[in-house]
């Protein structure tokens, strides 16, 4: 009985730091820290609808149809983009059918893409950042304030200034030019109603 | 004292609480008999039957659990119908068991000897009958476990503590497992005896396994008074807590007819009403094939048949301190609810209920009433039927038509509730006939003490 609830919370059954093998070798690494890509650019939907989308190959061939266009690597991203047949990515961060997540009012007030996801700009193949439970999301919905920046930052990998403390305390006490707290800006709230996920 | 009582008026000396030879062998044999003796024609009839009946049971929720609780006849605003309505009928019939192992022990009531163990069984039954409507009025059983009990869960939440539905599962499980274990303990004597005089390989073996390796030391024994004891003051809050929590459910909510604080004592009287009604429903015809007369007196009826005029007193006032607190209200609401409830559509159910827990039980103030078979077993069936519809009144009347006339509904069960209720009957009905056959119903060795005590004391 302990075994099972201690099982419950190791990694072999939450699959946390399980590295996701994509069809293609697709490096964030490269992608987010070397080139400095925003988020937003391939997972466009983010910020306007539930899902932050998997981008389109012809989302990729804005770049690759100049840059590494012979490259063996993304021999399946030419092949997709001229047959229209999509790139099979596969999910990694699973939420089950009961949950009722939407990503556009995360990002909306100021939950930024790090505070989920982890430090996606290290990952040289993509893994799920949390461990996933049900009490990770309550940690946040019950006392969101840590973990909300300005919409400005929000799909910055580290704080504006390092060492010093989440973005809420770092805009209290700064004392910059803004006067409001990032959960005021955003009119955030803590939501812990069980129909707010389970509709 | 009995000898001063036997010289100032002859007629008030008790009768013995044990007829005819009292030596060891014959007592022991006599208990012991129903084992013994290869199966009766008449036991198989019986047990096919609550067989069938349980087969009925386990369709009709494997049918709940497929279809969902929408084949119940529960609506909007009668969400609570025969889910909760037999979940309290039974679980209040399981009171009289621990009532009579735990409070008449420690009061030293010497007539409980020879019934205790027969409604320990029934109080087991009884509670595991009731356990089954909740769980599976959740409409999904296989999470019920782990919404209902607290532990380390990853999901960040808690069971609501401030909600009787919580209290109840505690109260519940806590009753059954104290009742399995008052019941296993006291029947580890008789086991063990059992073990010692079968003679097939099969019955010593696992009449040994469940002996639990009693040799009838005297530490065995001293171990095993004080850890009876022990138990029975466990057990002793349990007879007065677990329906006072189940009373609760309905008290603490704002409905006009469960907002009441008579409803605890209420209740616990009513359920140890209900609980000797069936205890005197199954002994009767129990001792009559099974040949226990011996030991189970006109003595113990009689005095059963007492505590059901006694409770069903307590009860009446309840119904009357209901009434009167509607009127002395004064809520248009709590008037409303007491005309529906004399008036409305289930009046009849009311006038029913009263007719059987208040009127039929005043016939056991007539001594020789009291004493007959046939006139007891007739208004112990009566006193269950009123304690069912007690609660059915409880439930539908309250819920059917409460504030807003615009969510007032009506109410009918449907088949699969039909097949429910009758199917928990069966299947209770299956596991006593099981017990009756392969355990005694009666303890020898309490009875083989008391016969020892009688010889000496006149008891």
């Amino acid at each position: 009985m302990l075994l099972l609830l201690l099982y419950k919370r190791t990694p072999l059954a939450t699959l946390q730091h399980e590295p996701v093998t994509q069809p293609i070798e697709f490096d964030h690494r490269h992608h987010v820290a070397d080139d400095g890509i925003d988020c937003r650019y391939c997972h466009n939907t983010v910020e306007t609808s539930s899902s932050a989308g998997y981008p389109a190959t012809s989302v990729c061939m804005n770049c690759h149809a100049q840059i590494w266009n012979q490259s063996p690597y993304l021999d399946l991203v030419r092949k997709s983009y001229f047959t229209g047949q999509a790139i099979e990515w596969k999910k990694v961060h699973r939420l089950p059918d009961f949950v009722y997540f939407n990503h556009s009012i995360h990002v909306a007030k100021g939950v930024g893409c790090v505070t989920c996801h982890g430090r996606v700009d290290e990952m040289a193949e993509i893994h799920q950042g949390p461990d996933m439970q049900m009490s990770w999301c309550l940690d946040c919905h019950r006392n969101p304030k840590p973990n909300i920046r300005p919409r400005q930052y929000i799909t910055a990998m580290i704080d504006p200034a390092p060492g010093q403390g989440t973005f809420e305390t770092h805009f209290s006490e700064s004392g910059s030019n803004t006067s409001q707290s990032p959960t005021t800006m955003n009119d955030v709230h803590s939501r812990t109603s069980c129909t707010t996920c389970h509709r | 004292m009995a000898d001063l009582a036997r010289t100032i008026s002859p007629s008030i000396t008790p009768e013995p609480l044990i007829e005819g030879p009292d030596d060891d062998l014959t007592l022991t044999d006599s208990v012991f008999a129903p084992v013994w003796k290869p199966t009766a024609k008449g036991w198989w009839f019986l047990f096919m039957i609550c067989l069938g009946g349980t087969g009925m049971l386990f369709s009709a929720i494997g049918w709940t659990v497929y279809k969902g609780i929408g084949v119940w006849g529960n609506n909007i605003p009668v969400a609570w119908a025969f889910g909760i309505i037999n979940f309290v009928w039974w679980i209040g019939i399981g009171h009289a068991g621990t009532l009579i192992s735990a409070i008449l022990l420690l009061f030293q009531q010497k007539w409980r000897t020879s019934i205790n163990r027969f409604s320990e069984a029934m109080t087991l039954f009884a509670v595991i009958c009731a356990a089954l409507y909740p769980v599976v009025h959740t409409g999904r059983p296989w999470f019920a476990a782990y919404w209902l009990f607290p532990y380390p869960s990853t999901l960040g939440i808690w069971p609501q503590f401030r909600s009787p539905l919580t209290w109840d599962v505690f109260a519940v499980s806590t009753y059954f497992t104290t009742s399995l274990l008052f019941w296993y303990l006291g029947l580890l004597p008789d086991l063990a005896a059992l073990r010692d005089r079968s003679t097939g390989k099969w019955s010593q073996r696992l009449y040994g396994i469940f002996s639990l390796g009693w040799r009838g030391a005297g530490r065995h024994w001293r171990d095993y008074m004080s850890a009876y004891t022990l138990l029975a003051g466990v057990a002793t809050p349990l007879v007065v807590s677990v329906h006072t929590i189940v009373s609760f459910d309905f008290a603490t909510a704002q409905l006009p007819g469960w907002h009441t604080t008579i409803f605890p004592p209420y209740f616990v009287a009513g359920a140890v009403f209900s609980g000797f009604a069936m205890v005197v429903t199954l002994i009767v015809p129990a001792r009559e094939f099974l040949g226990l007369k011996n030991v189970i007196t006109l003595r113990h009826l009689e005095a059963m048949n007492k505590v059901i005029l006694a409770t069903g007193w307590i009860v009446a006032y309840g119904y009357a301190v209901e009434i009167f607190n509607d009127w002395y209200s004064g809520s248009r609401y709590e008037l409303g609810h007491l005309h529906e409830k004399m008036l409305g559509p289930f009046a009849p159910f009311f006038w029913m209920q009263m007719f059987c827990n208040v009127v039929v039980p005043q016939i056991f103030w007539k001594r020789s009433l009291r004493r007959s078979l046939l006139v007891m077993w007739i208004a112990s069936i009566f006193v269950n039927i009123g304690m069912w519809l007690e609660r059915f009144n409880i439930i539908v009347i309250s819920l059917h038509r409460d504030f807003i006339p615009g969510s007032w509904a009506a109410y009918a069960p449907t088949i699969i509730d039909v097949s429910l209720f009758v199917g928990t009957i069966c299947f209770f009905g299956m596991n006593f006939l099981l017990f009756l056959r392969f355990v005694p119903s009666v303890a020898a060795n309490e009875v083989k003490e008391l016969a020892h005590e009688m010889r000496h004391t006149h008891v």
